[in-house]
C-alpha cells in the first residue's frame, strides 16, 4: 500500500514535468510559427509578398500570353501623404522589363519621411513579380507640400502560370518619422528581402 | 516542486477522516479538497455566467431597434468583447473543470486528484485575472473592444486596457494549464488498481483528451498575446506591416488556437452528455469504444483546420479546398456521436427528468449548429456567411445549446450527488421549456440575419434587419430570466430540499453513485479495487484491466 503510493506519487510528479516541458516546448512552438511562416509566405506567395530580385536579362519570348498589371497605391492613415498612380494599368509581356511612375504628395506643413510596402494579388501571381528599381527599397523624404515621381521597374516571369491574366500591385505608404528606432530596424531587414 | 508535493500527500494523510476543516479560510482559501475546489470553480462560472449575461443584455437591448439608443457605440464594442472574453475563459472553461474537480476522482475511485496543492493554485489564479479584465471597464479609454479574437491593428489601437487584457489572458492560460496537467496525472496514476482506460466513463475519457488539447494550444494563445504585448509596448514588429511584420500572421498563430478551443468546450460536454443519456435510457452507452476513438479524431483534426476562420483573408485555391475538405471532415466523427446518442436512446426505457431533457435538447440542437458549421466550411459560400450574424447564431447554437446546456445538464444531474437533496423537479422543467423555447427565439432568426446580410459586432443596423432582431431581443431576455430562475433553483437546492439517495437516479450506473449523497469530504480514501460491476461498461473491458493490473503489480 504505502509503496504503491510512493510509486504514484512519482508518476504524478513525472506527469507535472512533463505537462510543464510541453508547454514550454508549445509556447517555443508559438514564436518559431513567425519564422516559418514567413519562410512559407516567401515560398508560396501566401501574402503577396513579391518574389526575388530577379535580373533584368530579358529572355526571348513568344508574345502569345499578355498580362494586364493593374497599379493601386494607398497611404497609412498616420501619414499626411497623397499616392497615386501615374497609370492605372498596363498590357505587359512576360519576360520584359517595364517602367511607371507613382506620384506622392506631401499635404503637411512639415518634412515627412515615408516607407512604402509593396504587395501584389493574386496571391499566386506574387512570386512572378519581381522589381528591379522601386521607390520601396528605400525610405522616401518630401518636405512640406513637396510632390514626386516616384518610379517602379519590374519584371513578370514567363513562367508565370498562363490562367493568370490580371494582376495586381499595391503599395502602402508607412509613416517612417513615426517609427521607433527598433521598428526602423526591422523594417530595414524585412525590405531588404522585397 | 517536488518537496511540496510529498508535503501535500502526508498533509492529506492527517484527515483522510470525514470532518472538513473548520473556518472560512482554512475551508475555502486553503482547500486542497478536490470537491471544494469543484465547487469553488462551479459557483465562480455561474457568477461569471452572469457578469456575461448581464453584457448579453445590454447588447440586445441596444440592437431592440435600429438607430442608436442607449449605448455609445465604443462601449458597445467593448460589450461584445468582454461578453465573448467572459463567457468563454469565465464560465464555460471554469464550469468545465469545476466538474472534472468533482467528478473525474470519484468516477476512477481516486482520493483526490493527484496534485491537490497545485489544484487549489490553479483556482485561486482566476478571481485576479478576471479582476483585472473587468477592472479595464473602468479606466480611462474603457475595456478592450477589438473583438475577443483580438486581431491587430485594431486591438492595438485601445488604450492601456491592451496590457491587463494580455495579462488577464496569461493568467488564464496558467490556470488551465495547471489544470490539465493536474486531470491528466490523476487520470493515468490515481485509477483505482483494476479499472483499465477503456473502462473508464467516457466523462474521464473526453476531459483526458480535451488536458492534452489544453496543453498543446494554451501556450501558443500565451506566444500570441505576449507578441501583441510587444508590439504595443516595445516597439517590436511581428503584426506591424510598416515594420516588415503581417497581421495576417496574428490570425495564423490565433486560429491555431483558436480551432482547438472550441472543442475543448465541446469535449467535455459530450462526455456529459454521454453520461447523462444512458442513465435515463436504462442502456450502457452505444458504441462505447467508438465514442473514444471519434473523440481522439476530433482533437485530432482540429490541429489542422484552422484557416476555416480565415477564408475570406485570402489564400491559394489549394489552401481553401485543403481547409475546407479537412473541415467537412471534422462532422464524420462528430456524427458517429450523434449517431450513438441516439443509438443508445433506441428502444431504451426513457424517462424525462430535466437532466435528460437538457441532453436531448443538447443533441438536435448541437447538431444544427454543426450543420450551419458544415455550410461555412464551404470556402466559397463562406465569403458570404463570414463575419455576419449566420456566424453568430453558428457558434450560439454549437456554444449556448451545446455546451452551456451540457453543464447545466450535468449541474441537474450530480446535484443530488453534490447537496445531498433533489432540486425541484416542476421547477426544473420550466427552467428547461423556458430556456429552450425562449433560446431559438433568441438565435434562429439570426441565421436569416446573416444571411440577409446582417454584420456581426456592430450597434446599429439597417432597417430591413429591425424585425428579426427585436424577435431575437425579445428570445434573448427571456433566455436571460430563465437562467435566473435556474440560480434560484440551484440555490434553493444547497439550502435544502427531499433528501437525495446514494445511487439518485434508478438508471445510473458509476462509482460516483456508490458514495453517499452528499458525497463525504473524502472518498475512496483506501486506495484499492473498486467493483467494477457497478460501472456502466461492466466488465466488458476487464481482460484489459487485468493486462493494467499486472502492469501495476510489477511496479
Ligand atoms: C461540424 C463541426 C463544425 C464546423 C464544420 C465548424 C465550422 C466553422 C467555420 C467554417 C467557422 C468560421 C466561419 C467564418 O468566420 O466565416 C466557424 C466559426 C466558429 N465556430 Fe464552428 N464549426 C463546427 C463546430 C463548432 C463547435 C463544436 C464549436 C464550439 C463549441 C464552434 C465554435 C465556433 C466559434 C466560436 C466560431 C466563431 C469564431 C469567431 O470568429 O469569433 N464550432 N465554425
Ligand atoms: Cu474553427
Amino acid at each position: 500500500m504505502q509503496q504503491n503510493k510512493q510509486n504514484r506519487q512519482k508518476d504524478n510528479r513525472k506527469v507535472l514535468k512533463l505537462g510543464i516541458a510541453g508547454s514550454l516546448l508549445m509556447v517555443g512552438f508559438g514564436f518559431a510559427l513567425v519564422p516559418l511562416y514567413d519562410i512559407i509566405c516567401d515560398i508560396t506567395g501566401l501574402n503577396g509578398k513579391t518574389g526575388v530580385l530577379a535580373t533584368s536579362e530579358v529572355k526571348e519570348q513568344a508574345i502569345d500570353h499578355t498580362v494586364t498589371v493593374q497599379f493601386d497605391g494607398t497611404v497609412n492613415s498616420d501619414l499626411p501623404w497623397s499616392l497615386k498612380p501615374q497609370v492605372f494599368s498596363m498590357e505587359v509581356v512576360p519576360g520584359k522589363l517595364y517602367s511607371t511612375e507613382y506620384i506622392a504628395k506631401n499635404i503637411a506643413q512639415i518634412d515627412v519621411t515615408g516607407q512604402a510596402v509593396p504587395s501584389v494579388a493574386p496571391n499566386e501571381a506574387s512570386i512572378y513579380f519581381s522589381k528591379t528599381e522601386c521607390f520601396c527599397f528605400t525610405e522616401q523624404l518630401l518636405t512640406s507640400g513637396e510632390e514626386k515621381n516616384m518610379p517602379v521597374t519590374f519584371i513578370v516571369s514567363p513562367d508565370i502560370p498562363k490562367d493568370i491574366n490580371v494582376l495586381t500591385l499595391s503599395y502602402t505608404f508607412f509613416n517612417k518619422s513615426r517609427l521607433t528606432a527598433a521598428q526602423q530596424a526591422a523594417a530595414a531587414e524585412a525590405h531588404e528581402k522585397i | 516542486m517536488s518537496q511540496d508535493i510529498t508535503h501535500d500527500e502526508v498533509a492529506h494523510d492527517h484527515h483522510d477522516h470525514d470532518h472538513k476543516p473548520k473556518g472560512f479560510v482554512k475551508r475555502w482559501l486553503m482547500t486542497t479538497n478536490h470537491k471544494d475546489i469543484g465547487t469553488l470553480y462551479l459557483v465562480f462560472a455561474l457568477a461569471m455566467f452572469m457578469v456575461g449575461g448581464a453584457m448579453a443584455m445590454i447588447i440586445r437591448l441596444e440592437l431592440f431597434q435600429p438607430g442608436l439608443q442607449f449605448v455609445e457605440p465604443a462601449f458597445f464594442n467593448q460589450m461584445t468583447t468582454m461578453h465573448a472574453l467572459v463567457m468563454i475563459f469565465g464560465a464555460v472553461m471554469p464550469a468545465f473543470v469545476g466538474l472534472a474537480n468533482w467528478m473525474i476522482p470519484m468516477m476512477i475511485g481516486a482520493p483526490d486528484m493527484a496534485l491537490p496543492r497545485m489544484n487549489n493554485w490553479s483556482f485561486w489564479i482566476l478571481p485576479f485575472a478576471f479582476t483585472m479584465l473587468l477592472a479595464t471597464l473602468f479606466m480611462p479609454g474603457g475595456a478592450p473592444a477589438g473583438g475577443w479574437t483580438m486581431y491587430p491593428p485594431l486591438v492595438l489601437q485601445g488604450g492601456h486596457n491592451v496590457g491587463f487584457l494580455v495579462f488577464a489572458v496569461h493568467m488564464m492560460g496558467i490556470s488551465s494549464i495547471m489544470g490539465a496537467i493536474n486531470v491528466i496525472a490523476t487520470i493515468m496514476n490515481m485509477r483505482a488498481p483494476n479499472l483499465g482506460y477503456l473502462n473508464m466513463p467516457l466523462f474521464v475519457w473526453t476531459w483526458l483528451i480535451t488536458a492534452f488539447l489544453l496543453i498543446a494550444v494554451m501556450p501558443v494563445l500565451a506566444g500570441a498575446v505576449t507578441m501583441i504585448l510587444t508590439d504595443r509596448y516595445f516597439d517590436t514588429s511581428f503584426f506591424n506591416a510598416a515594420g516588415g511584420g503581417d497581421p495576417v500572421l496574428f490570425q495564423h498563430i490565433f486560429w491555431f488556437f483558436g480551432h482547438p478551443e472550441v472543442y475543448i468546450m465541446i469535449l467535455p460536454a459530450f462526455g456529459i452528455i454521454s453520461e447523462i443519456i444512458p442513465t435515463f435510457a436504462r442502456k450502457p452507452l452505444f458504441g462505447y469504444v467508438s465514442m473514444v476513438y471519434a473523440t481522439a479524431a476530433i482533437a485530432f483534426l482540429s490541429f489542422i483546420v484552422w484557416a476555416h476562420h480565415m477564408f475570406s483573408v485570402g489564400m491559394p485555391l489549394g489552401g481553401s479546398l485543403y481547409f475546407m475538405y479537412a473541415t467537412m471532415m471534422i462532422a464524420v466523427p462528430t456524427g458517429v456521436k450523434i449517431f450513438n446518442w441516439v443509438g443508445t436512446m433506441w428502444r431504451g426505457s426513457m424517462t424525462f427528468e430535466t437532466p435528460m431533457l437538457f441532453s436531448l435538447a443538447f443533441v438536435v440542437l448541437f447538431t444544427i449548429g454543426g450543420f450551419s458549421g458544415v455550410m461555412m466550411a464551404l470556402a466559397p459560400v463562406d465569403l458570404q456567411y463570414h463575419d455576419t450574424y449566420f456566424i453568430v447564431a453558428h457558434f450560439h447554437y454549437v456554444l449556448v445549446t451545446g455546451a452551456v446546456y451540457a453543464i447545466i445538464a450535468g449541474a441537474y444531474y450530480w446535484l443530488p450527488k453534490w447537496s445531498g437533496h433533489m432540486y425541484n423537479e416542476r421547477l426544473g422543467k420550466i427552467h428547461f421549456w423556458w430556456s429552450t423555447i425562449s433560446v431559438n427565439v433568441l438565435f434562429f432568426p439570426q441565421h436569416f440575419l446573416g444571411l440577409a446580410g446582417m454584420p456581426r459586432r456592430i450597434p446599429d443596423y439597417s432597417t430591413q434587419f429591425a424585425e428579426f432582431n427585436m424577435m431575437s431581443s425579445i428570445g434573448g431576455f427571456a433566455f436571460g430570466l430563465a437562467q435566473v430562475l435556474f440560480v434560484y433553483i440551484v440555490w434553493k437546492t444547497v439550502r435544502g430540499g427531499e433528501k437525495a439517495t446514494a445511487q439518485v437516479w434508478e438508471g445510473a450506473k458509476g462509482l460516483e453513485w456508490t458514495v453517499p449523497s452528499p458525497a463525504p469530504h473524502h472518498t475512496f480514501s483506501e486506495f484499492g479495487p473498486v467493483d467494477l460491476s457497478k460501472l456502466a461498461n461492466g466488465e466488458k473491458f476487464s481482460i484489459l484491466s487485468d493486462i493494467d493490473e499486472k502492469d501495476d503489480k510489477q511496479k
